[in-house]
């Protein structure tokens, strides 16, 4: 993985001297409220219900066990023994005093980590595929351009002040894990012709007006994608709507223009763009590659697994997916457990599983977007000893990609937007699927909840979607069927009526049983529901 | 108006600038000012003329002129480029490096702050118009770019 050279540290420690200047400042009282918010904001620090949360960048869901070890030493030392993943592969904290944020951004320092641009109306941390480099579906690495368009992005001056926040993401592969097209720009890396380049999707979003994002150029090549995003950037910082926050994001701009438009001013930026030879040189595309080499991997390991313990066998054949590598596996670690808050995980755990990725894992670890942690490079071989360690810290659910494994916005529990609470009702859908055993039968099940319209919970691309809404002061949950952010990208519809906290999980049941009574051969609920149309389940849930 | 900050080795334009509808307008006038959602290409035909564009900040976080100033320098303006209005001392290092060479903020801006804030980053890591050689130009000093 990357590891920083003298300019990057220099960089990321200036910055904790800058943020440290400004939070004297606030506390000295120099700048008001309104001043240091963009300032604070940058640095990820945002004020929340009950206290500061501080959002740390793990730039494309990338970490290393130093750096995993770090976030756990940060939550036991500045919190209360907890931090949360998100769905953009960040880790947050969500009790943070600001006498202490300067220090905590420089131990992150320590550890080639920062807080750089996790929140404000700037481009915010760059995502990519949580299997990258390991997939065998993939043609390149995507992490080399994300880890150049991280740079790109950092302290961009012109880019500072943006009409809204900005989120880019990468992938290399035709099956999208990373909900690529619901991104601000999405880049999908190609080869053509024997020369790797990128697709340009842009305009897609969730928030109160989803979108999936169109094509805008079907290939730029690889040493001209950060000036051809450039373009698309400067043409949204100039025209993106500024009258009204929730139509400020590109997405709106690219859709009242049209994509046609869009384009050609786009097009008309980047042949300016082009002659100032913005670009990196290819050399140096080549040096953050080299940081992304295949490791060492050992040959003629065996591939055979020891399945005589079920329990064991249920979590390799839900959480371990296939590696590029004979003998390696990719083991997903689920912060689903039932009863539990998602994307959560104590000190301990994050400390136990920076340990693990260190004995078993090349010393990597990946966040992924459904807010769960990928151990990239372990043998096959080394499967059972490492699922023994998971279970007994209670990181063993083998829930992967099922009804149980909901991304979960943090809702009125800790966040000041939400209009209700997402984590009980997560917690009460799990416990009835895994109390009743369909949770198994159902099979791939997204399920996604936000607790506003905001959508941070991307319910918007939940097979089915909840979103929590406020109605007459009592909280009010809206169900949504057929969303996906995967490659076969669509947004969720709202069935009709919402429903108390109770009758969402009573309608989610019954959405369930008609799929278990009409699903054909091996169909996911979502395949299902595209075949059946809307009308049999409102039916079932209303009729 | 305030006192300007100045990064220019000349004093700054004295001149009050006029707005750009009447800059256009066949005036004869040397200095111009740009409000946010106002096209910045528009005053390229005749930059030779002008000695000061005034790009206006009515709050900080709009940051258009950001676009206006650094489209400006690309094209190959020389003269002075102000920003004014709500311009924080915190905004100052960006604005420095999208073009801008004086300042004309609303309020006074702390100079030892800003001088802080100048000095802080040794590196950058894009190109744009301040002459700054971003780092991957330095960690390649052999490699023909662009």
């Amino acid at each position: 993985m990357y590891s920083y050279d003298k300019f990057d540290q220099a960089i990321v420690n200036a910055r904790v001297e800058e943020f440290r200047d400004q939070a004297r400042r606030r506390l000295a009282g120099e700048l008001t409220e309104d001043q240091f918010k963009p300032l604070r904001l940058t640095n990820g620090l945002y004020l929340q219900l009950h206290a500061y949360m501080l959002r740390v960048a793990v730039p494309y869901g990338t970490l290393s066990g130093p750096q995993m070890r770090m976030l756990g030493s940060i939550a036991r030392k500045y919190d209360k023994g907890y931090g949360h993943f998100t769905t953009r592969q960040n880790i947050q904290y969500n009790w943070i005093k600001l006498e202490d944020a300067a220090d905590i951004l420089a131990d992150l320092a320590t550890v080639e980590m920062h807080a750089i641009q996790t929140s404000g109306n700037c481009i915010r941390n760059i995502s990519a595929d949580q299997y990258a480099g390991v997939a065998a579906d993939e043609i390149t690495d995507p992490r080399p351009w994300a880890e150049l368009l991280r740079q790109w992005s950092s302290f961009h001056p012109e880019f500072s002040y943006l009409p809204r926040k900005f989120k880019i993401a990468v992938i290399a592969s035709t099956q999208d894990r990373a909900a690529m097209r619901l991104h601000d720009i999405g880049l999908e890396l190609v080869e053509r012709d024997g020369v790797v380049g990128a697709r340009v999707f842009v305009g897609g979003g969730m928030g109160r007006t989803p979108m999936v994002a169109p094509e805008i150029r079907d290939f730029v090549t690889e040493d001209e994608i950060i000036s051809y995003v450039e373009a698309c950037l400067r043409v949204y910082n100039r025209y993106g709507r500024r009258d009204n926050k929730y139509k400020a994001r590109i997405k709106i701009l690219v859709h009242e223009l049209g994509a046609d438009e869009y384009r050609r001013q786009v097009e008309e930026e980047f042949a300016q763009m082009k002659a100032l030879k913005l670009d990196p040189p290819v050399e140096e595309l080549a040096r953050i590659r080299a940081h992304f080499a295949d490791p060492a991997y050992e040959t003629g390991l065996s591939d055979t697994i020891d399945r005589s313990d079920p329990d064991f066998a249920l979590w390799v054949d839900q959480n371990v997916a296939a590696h590029k590598q004979p003998g390696y596996s990719i083991v997903n670690i689920s912060l689903k457990p039932v009863g539990g808050i998602p994307g959560d995980a104590s000190a301990d755990q994050i400390e136990l599983m920076a340990d693990l990725a260190e004995r078993y894992s090349l010393n990597e670890l990946r966040v992924t977007h459904a807010q769960n942690i990928v151990l990239p490079y372990v043998k096959t071989a080394d499967l059972k000893a490492l699922w023994t360690e998971l279970d007994a810290a209670g990181l063993a659910p083998a829930n992967l990609d099922l009804i149980t494994d909901i991304i979960a916005c943090p809702g009125l529990d800790y966040c000041s937007l939400a209009n209700a609470r997402s984590i009980p009702v997560a917690q009460k859908i799990a416990k009835r699927f895994t109390d009743s055993g369909k949770e198994k039968t159902i099979g791939e099940l997204k399920l996604k909840i936000s607790g506003c319209i905001n959508a941070c919970g991307h319910h918007h691309a939940g097979h089915i979607g909840i979103l929590g809404v406020d109605r007459k002061g009592t909280e009010n949950y809206q169900l949504l069927l057929g969303g996906s952010g995967a490659e076969d990208a669509s947004l969720g519809t709202i069935t009709g009526p919402g429903f108390d906290e109770n009758g969402i999980v009573d309608a989610i049941e019954k959405v369930t049983d008609l799929y278990l009574a009409q699903r054909e051969g091996d169909e996911r609920f979502l395949d299902t529901y595209r075949r059946l149309g809307m009308a049999p389940f409102k039916e079932v849930i209303y009729g | 108006m305030g006192e300007i900050v100045n990064f220019r080795e000349d004093a700054p334009a004295s001149e009050v600038p006029v707005s750009l509808e009447a800059f256009l307008g066949a005036s004869n006038a040397t200095a111009v000012r740009i409000e946010p959602g106002e096209d910045a290409r528009a005053l390229l035909p005749q930059l030779d003329r002008i000695a000061l564009i005034e790009v206006s900040f009515p709050a900080f976080g709009d940051g258009r002129g950001y676009s206006s100033a650094r489209i400006l320098r690309e094209a190959g303006y020389t003269g002075e480029l102000r920003a004014s209005g709500d311009v924080l001392v915190d905004q100052v290092p960006a604005m420095r490096r999208v073009g801008f060479d004086t300042l004309a903020p609303n309020a006074p801006i702390d100079r030892a702050v800003m001088d802080r804030m100048l000095t802080l980053y040794d590196d950058v890591y894009q190109k744009t118009v301040d002459g700054r050689v971003p780092v991957w130009a330095k960690r390649h000093p052999e490699a023909a770019h662009g």
